[in-house]
């Protein structure tokens, strides 16, 4: 057992006291400095005018550090895509991190400071906060809860707002999260510069917005991937919707990846990955714009919404074939042989 | 190193697959009667499903769906045991892929595990040497599953135990054989196959030799054949190719990684550690003899069925009587010609074996093709 205080997380820094002070003034409060968290009430004080958006979403990321991210920057950019999808202007977040005792100290900074950087991509701050210290064993390092608040900017995109004739569009090559943490996870001897595409989405989605692109639907493809927005999507609206295999971007090293482990890049994991459904005559625009921003170069129209088949997905081949996209199910196992 | 597109790289050229789709339409003409192909293997079934290869077939042409998915055709019984072992004090259960996921009488080992068992799915077989060597408090059970491709890992997992006197680690041995279960699709009278796509990965350690018996017993073409849809299109044509000509033979389309003897070495590592078992119940096959393998004498002190053969339940569990798996398996009927399919039996609560995994039969069925397309 460590008996260096300040290297690693003790149960104390939990405690209430002294220890704990130390660590939310030396590392949160000094990484997420606002006037709001400076004033230390029980509660952040907040404004709101108009149509606000709410969320929450825990991080348990293993590993913790992967390749293009950390569980801090995925902390901040997941709350911060829940409201962007919702075309919210992400405002205010609350940050609590649940620590496993023995966690060095230089980790935390890490992850902390991962976040803070991640924040200024979108502007919201971090207002209020907590912190528990669990014994050795009771938590896998750091589980991290955010929770959003955020302007809606634009009120119409739903779930439920897909019609007939919308194209379907994807910001970039799917799977990445996904297969980097997996790679990361079973330390793979490939040759490989894969990376996460974790990212906050929150910029392209202003530029959308203020280019009063008509968003019929948006939806950042995390837990479930493509195919499970795309199922959301037809079940929600009652469309059915077409998707061409051969329009999606994937990139050489998630589609040898999945041949690997027998997944499908469709159904892995985004952190910075989003969908939109927008009427035909948007298409253009919308890829223009995607297009001229960092991390859409590969924007790409990958299917359309139709009256076939209302709330199912189905996948065309490039050889003329057919066949429903579905849900993933259960845990992500590899195939056997 | 490996790069990661040599793995797939020009296996799913439209333009190839498109043209191998004329070529097969232009020699199944010639055919006179219905050509009925068995893929032995899941993973066959998943391509020609996940990539609509049967779209692409003239009427002429069937695909019957057979027995090789290690997962599927484990039997509640194996099953039962798994959850007995890991249910027993200070023992770790280790496991591969989606053996997770299929349902034993009391449940599946992911119910075992959230009711508390430590029960691991693990990638690779060796990653057992470590987490005996962390838990040497613990008995480290491998539920060794798979057919000829995946035993000689467990041979040399059982190697490697023995060498570095890893004495907590044992092994309840699952692995089956393809070709008696070929013979027993084939005993019954009313089967229809007519030919064989083999499985690459099985051929890749036991040879295409091994299918030789068949091609001759049954007067059938067999083709080993890759899992990418330009394989098992190009198998397709081959077998047509030997119809239209009234052929009988064994080819070798994947024989960029299958000899004809296969992997000497992988071979002998097995016979080694392993012996044929004299019989092993097979999920909605039944009982066949000399289909599976058990650990030699010599290695009982690694061999969990011996070892805690008082706490291993001893009776036979068949599937639901409404199920039609046997059928399915045996060529004598489809997916959506059992009652229960999509209806009682789907992936999330599978009646059959040809639900449970993601290589089965029904379950690619259900997930590419839906209840009803």
């Amino acid at each position: 057992m460590s008996t260096n205080v300040s290297k690693t997380v003790q149960l104390s820094h939990g405690g209430g006291g002294k220890e704990m002070n130390r660590l939310i003034k030396d590392i949160f409060f000094k990484a997420f400095d606002n006037p709001i968290l400076r004033n230390e009430e029980d509660s952040a004080r907040l404004h709101f005018n108009g149509d606000t958006a709410f969320t929450t979403d825990s991080f348990t990321v293993a590993p913790l550090f992967f390749a293009g991210g950390d569980i801090g920057k995925l902390a901040i950019a997941g709350t911060v895509n829940d409201l962007a999808m919702m075309g919210a202007e992400p405002q205010f977040l609350s940050s609590s991190f649940i620590i496993e005792e023995g966690f060095p100290i230089d980790s935390l900074k890490t992850i902390v400071l991962s976040m803070a950087a991640e924040l200024k991509k979108s502007g919201a701050r971090i207002v209020c906060g907590d912190t528990k210290v669990v014994p050795r064993g009771c938590a896998d390092g750091v589980f991290i809860n955010t929770s959003g608040v955020g302007r809606i900017i634009n009120n119409g995109i739903s779930v439920k707002n897909l019609k007939h004739d919308d194209v379907i569009i994807v910001s970039r090559d799917i799977g990445r999260h996904g297969a980097a943490i997996l790679m990361a996870r079973e330390g793979l001897a490939v040759e490989s510069e894969l990376t996460s595409d974790c990212a906050t989405l929150w910029p392209i989605v202003e530029q959308l917005i203020a280019s009063n692109v008509e968003i019929h639907a948006m939806r950042d493809a995390t837990r479930g991937g493509l195919s499970a927005v795309l199922n959301e999507w037809a079940s929600a609206s009652q469309v059915g919707i077409t998707a061409n295999e051969s329009e999606i971007p994937v990139s050489q090293e998630v589609a040898g990846l999945c041949e690997l482990y027998g997944f499908e890049p469709f159904d892995l994991a985004n952190e910075g990955t989003f969908i939109l459904a927008v009427p035909q005559d948007c298409a253009e625009k919308t890829l223009q714009i995607m297009q001229t921003f960092c991390h859409c170069e590969q924007a790409a129209i990958i299917g359309k919404v139709n009256d076939f088949k209302p709330g199912k997905v189905i996948l065309n081949t490039p050889w003329g074939s057919s066949r429903f996209l579905d849900v993933p199910q259960g845990e992500l196992l590899p195939r056997i042989c | 190193m490996l790069t990661l597109d040599a793995l797939y790289k020009g296996f799913r050229d439209p333009e190839v697959i498109k043209s191998l789709a004329k070529e097969i339409k232009l020699e199944a003409a010639k055919c006179s009667d219905k050509i009925n192909i068995m893929e032995v293997c899941g993973g066959h079934t998943h391509t020609i499903m996940k990539y609509g290869i049967n779209q692409l077939l003239p009427d002429n042409i069937e695909f019957i769906h057979g027995p090789g998915c290690p997962v599927c055709i484990m039997p509640k019984e194996r099953i039962d045991h798994a959850a007995a072992l890991a249910s027993m004090p200070d023992t770790i259960l280790i496991t591969l892929g989606d053996m997770i996921r299929v349902p034993g009488s009391k449940g599946s080992l992911a119910q075992f595990r959230a009711d508390g068992c430590d029960i691991r799915p693990i990638y690779d077989p060796l990653d057992s040497l470590k987490i005996a060597l962390d838990n040497p408090d613990k008995t480290v059970i491998f539920f060794a599953i798979g057919f000829e491709t995946s035993t000689p890992m467990t041979a040399v997992l059982l190697e490697q135990a023995e060498k570095q006197q890893i004495n907590n680690l044992l092994f309840h041995i699952n692995h089956v054989l393809v070709p008696p279960a070929i013979d027993a699709v084939m005993a019954d009278p009313a089967a229809k196959v007519n030919a064989f796509i083999g499985p690459a990965h099985v051929s890749v350690i036991s040879g295409a030799k091994v299918y030789r018996a068949a091609v001759e017993s049954y007067d059938t073409p067999v083709v080993v054949s890759g899992f990418e849809p330009v394989d098992v299109m190009e198998s397709i044509l081959m077998i047509t190719k030997q119809k239209s000509r009234s052929q009988s033979q064994l080819e070798n389309q994947y024989s960029r990684a299958v000899s004809e003897q296969g992997n000497l070495a992988a071979q002998g590592l097995v016979n080694k550690y392993m012996m044929v078992r004299p019989n092993f119940r097979w999920r909605g096959l039944g009982p066949i003899p000399d289909s599976a393998l058990m650990l030699r004498e010599e290695y009982q002190h690694r061999d969990a069925e011996v070892v805690y053969k008082d706490k291993l339940p001893q009776q036979e569990i068949d599937d639901h009587k409404a199920c039609q798996c046997g059928d399915i398996l045996r060529g004598l009927s489809k997916p959506k010609d059992c009652k229960v399919f999509g209806r009682g039996c789907s992936p999330e609560t599978p009646l059959g074996s040809c639900m449970v995994s993601s290589e089965g039969a029904c379950n690619a069925y259900y997930r590419y093709n839906g209840v009803t397309v």
